[in-house]
């Protein structure tokens, strides 16, 4: 996996020789605060760059995002971080394999709706002195903050932060008649029919039929939008079986029915859910930041976001997902691991690495960073995470993101079946047992 | 076996030499001789499949999170498989799916094997095309399958609507029917070849002979299918139900790529469920006891079908 990986970092470390001169500067700043900041506690000797190897872990969701983030460290410091990118699916396996014969890496990434599962295990060290001496701290993505906390302490930071949108193709829209984004479940029916309505193989919204992830991504920020709390109790609860979900599957059945969405949608796992709106072939797809960077680098079509929204438009919210990092519990290279972590965290990184590529920066203080302000669509995407959840359930990837997991059959059932009611209250009661067998 | 070959050079000499000789020697000498050729043999079986086999079995005893410790726990991992509706719902696809699979599996490959068995010209081409795409792997098949037959990406839908058979595209994946149909035509494409090879040098072993012999007689074709070629093959059909049938209940691949075992949970194998016991739920404990009761399944089915055609090949 390497060689492959290094392969591929060649070029696009060389684009970027003229960052790389920035970071090092900042990096040299960063370093003498550093020094300050946690010298004490854990450091073995005064300087943590003391040239020392690092491995990192992290799923291939966020590969170029790492990768970029490793290759700015390592050409601006001793320490070297080797990464190691593991495909989505196996990640956790190959992580509880690894915590079982203590060959964790020095840094382990992990996707937020997992984190739980291990903090509660003891994979991380703790990291609450230090990450609450950043002067950032209390600026620093308070989701992910959340989901790596336990029992008061603190795991692991924000190392990737998305958020989910509702996404439009504005030729699509002008070209339908239509002069602004839909701002409620009823203005998306009846975009999705005028733009349906044009031919050629348009469709006017974009559903992935059989994705739990996805449905998680995109459908929980409508109810959440509307005020339900979907996993309340700590995630010991779940709450599918009410107005806000019977409004958002009626929406979806109907869009269904009435053929404004491709046929191919029923039969979609997420691997090629974006494609059809990147082709511009697509209305409206809600999905989130992570297509961002490839819809800024297309240019067939000009395109806008507009947040998720309760179904009467009252309120919005969204998804915040992505990573966080943490250094392994059993890591012999502590203090190293938090220069490289804390490196990530200041705002040369966030801003000139981050941000620069269309990403969402992990503190809310540069969310007015240069890059993210100069688009409004970015922007928008960055402002509204102060209305994001992040959904908590130790049992959550085997619920909802599992693609025989009782919320995929959930989604099914209330889209292509007869019966939304039916069909939620079956989901509640099967996801709640799921909850229940947990413990 | 290698001991009665090496014994036989001596069969020339008096049975009571024979007897004297090898008195004081063998039962020191001769068993450490073949011990040390076997070791290897035997550390390979141990260290890859006895010790595993032992932790599995041990493990289907525990309850076994992936994180945490595990804490033994008695039969419960077992009395729980009888009330998992998705298990006993997997045993019962999975049959159906082996059944299934076998008779189309037969029944195609003995039209082909009649074409390729031909004198006719094309027939190496024909054999070179039904054997390639055994050669591909199974992921790599389903992944192919999954894209040709995806309505806005595939093939298979644009073949079809060009020669006007459809109008739309079918959604190949949609409905559990299609789906496992879908399967099916993805096994029989993808192992065809081996069938048909196998059926092809079983026919060929048949000496020409019987069928001239018979032809003198004045048998009929059906006569000569009936009396010379389907008793003649029997060794060869029994061998290939064999593996077909093992092979079908432990499929995976094709069900974890293609169809990740939907739609709605209508195409779980026995050994998806198990790997979604495993690494979706992270139940390890779960899955070892379903390992455990499929392995105990397979080998006695496969005892009962050798035993089956043991009879038939005494008779």
């Amino acid at each position: 996996m390497a060689p492959g990986t290094d392969r591929s970092a060649a070029p696009a470390g060389a684009r970027r020789r003229g960052l790389l001169s920035v970071a090092a500067v900042a990096a040299a700043l960063t370093l003498a605060v550093a020094a300050c900041g946690s010298g004490g506690s854990k450091s073995t000797s005064s300087n943590p760059d003391d040239g020392t190897q690092l491995t990192m872990w992290v799923r291939s969701a966020t590969d170029q995002f790492s990768q970029r983030l490793v290759d700015a460290y390592n050409q601006s410091h001793k320490n070297q971080v080797k990464l190691t990118i593991i495909p989505n699916d196996n990640y956790l396996t190959k992580v509880g394999a690894a915590a079982g014969s203590h060959s964790l890496p020095d840094i382990l990434a992990s996707d937020v709706v997992y984190t739980p599962n291990y903090t509660k295990q003891g994979l991380f060290a703790d990291i609450t002195s230090d990450i609450k001496a950043l002067p950032y701290f209390s600026s620093i993505a308070q989701s992910h903050i959340t989901v790596a906390t336990y029992q008061g302490k603190i795991y692991a930071v924000p190392h990737k932060l998305d958020s989910s949108v509702l996404f439009y193709n504005k030729d699509l829209f002008t070209k339908a008649g239509i002069d602004k984004p839909p701002a409620n479940f009823a203005d998306i029916l009846a975009d999705a029919r005028k733009i349906t309505a044009l031919g050629n193989g348009v469709t006017g919204f974009d559903i992935a039929g059989s994705c739990g992830g996805c449905g998680v991504y995109t459908l929980f920020p409508y109810a959440w939008a509307a005020g339900v709390d979907i996993l309340p109790d700590n995630g010991k609860k779940v709450n599918i079986n009410n107005d806000a979900f019977k409004a958002v599957f009626t929406l979806y059945k109907q869009l269904t029915d009435e053929k404004l969405v491709d046929s191919s949608d029923k039969a979609q796992d997420g691997s090629t859910w974006p494609a059809n709106f990147e082709a511009g072939k697509v209305g409206m797809l809600a999905l989130g930041s992570p297509i961002v960077g490839d819809l800024l680098k297309q240019t067939s079509f000009q395109w806008g976001v507009t947040p998720l929204m309760a179904p009467d438009g009252s309120k919005t919210s969204t998804f915040i997902g992505g990573d966080v990092a943490g250094i392994a519990a059993t890591s012999k290279h502590q203090a190293q691991a938090w220069d490289f972590l804390k490196w990530t965290l200041d705002d040369n990184a966030q801003v000139e690495i981050i941000a620069k590529n269309g990403d969402l920066p992990g503190r809310t203080d540069l969310s007015g960073n240069k890059y993210t302000a100069a688009d409004p669509r970015t922007k928008l995407i960055a402002d509204g995470l102060k209305n994001g959840h992040t959904p908590f359930a130790l049992p959550f990837g085997d619920l909802f993101n599992n693609p025989n997991g009782p919320w995929v059959e959930t989604i099914r059932a209330a889209i292509y079946g007869n019966d939304v009611n039916k069909a939620l209250s079956d989901g509640q009661a099967k996801i709640q047992a799921g909850l229940d067998a947990a413990g | 076996m290698s001991v009665t070959a090496a014994s036989q050079p001596a069969t020339d000499e008096a049975p009571t030499r024979r007897r004297v000789r090898r008195a004081p020697g063998s039962p020191g000498r001769r068993p450490l001789t073949g011990l040390m050729f076997v070791a290897p043999t035997g550390v390979i079986v141990a260290g890859l499949f006895l010790v595993p086999l032992a932790i599995l079995v041990y493990m289907s005893f525990t309850d076994w999170p992936l994180l945490a410790s595990p804490t033994p726990n008695g039969v419960d991992n077992y009395r729980n498989l009888a009330h998992d509706d998705r298990f006993v719902g997997a045993i019962g696809f999975t049959l159906l799916y082996t059944a299934i699979t076998t008779v189309v599996l037969f029944a195609i490959a003995f039209a082909l094997v009649a074409i390729s068995n031909s004198h006719r010209r094309g027939t190496r081409f024909y054999r070179t095309a039904f054997f390639l795409p055994y050669v591909v792997g199974t992921a790599a098949a389903s992944t192919m399958w999954w894209v040709d037959s995806s309505d806005s990406l595939g093939v298979f839908n644009r073949i079809l609507e060009a020669v006007g058979l459809i109008h739309k595209p079918v959604g190949f994946l949609d409905t559990p029917g299609k789906a496992l149909f879908s399967v099916i035509t993805l096994v029989v494409w993808k192992f065809i070849g081996f069938q048909v090879l196998v059926l092809l040098v079983g026919v060929q072993s048949i000496p020409n002979e019987l069928y001239e012999a018979a032809r003198v007689d004045g048998a009929s074709t059906w006569q000569r299918l009936r009396y010379i070629t389907v008793p003649g093959l029997k060794p060869t059909l029994a061998l290939l139900t064999v593996l077909s049938v093992t092979g079908s209940l432990l499929a995976f691949d094709q069900f974890f790529v293609l169809t990740h075992g939907g739609p709605d949970n209508s195409t779980v194998t026995v050994v998806l469920a198990l790997y979604n016991k495993a690494f979706q739920s992270f139940r390890l404990g779960d899955a070892a006891a379903e390992a455990v009761v499929l392995l105990v399944a397979l080998i006695l089915l496969n005892f009962i079908q050798l035993r089956l055609l043991r009879n038939r090949e005494n008779s």
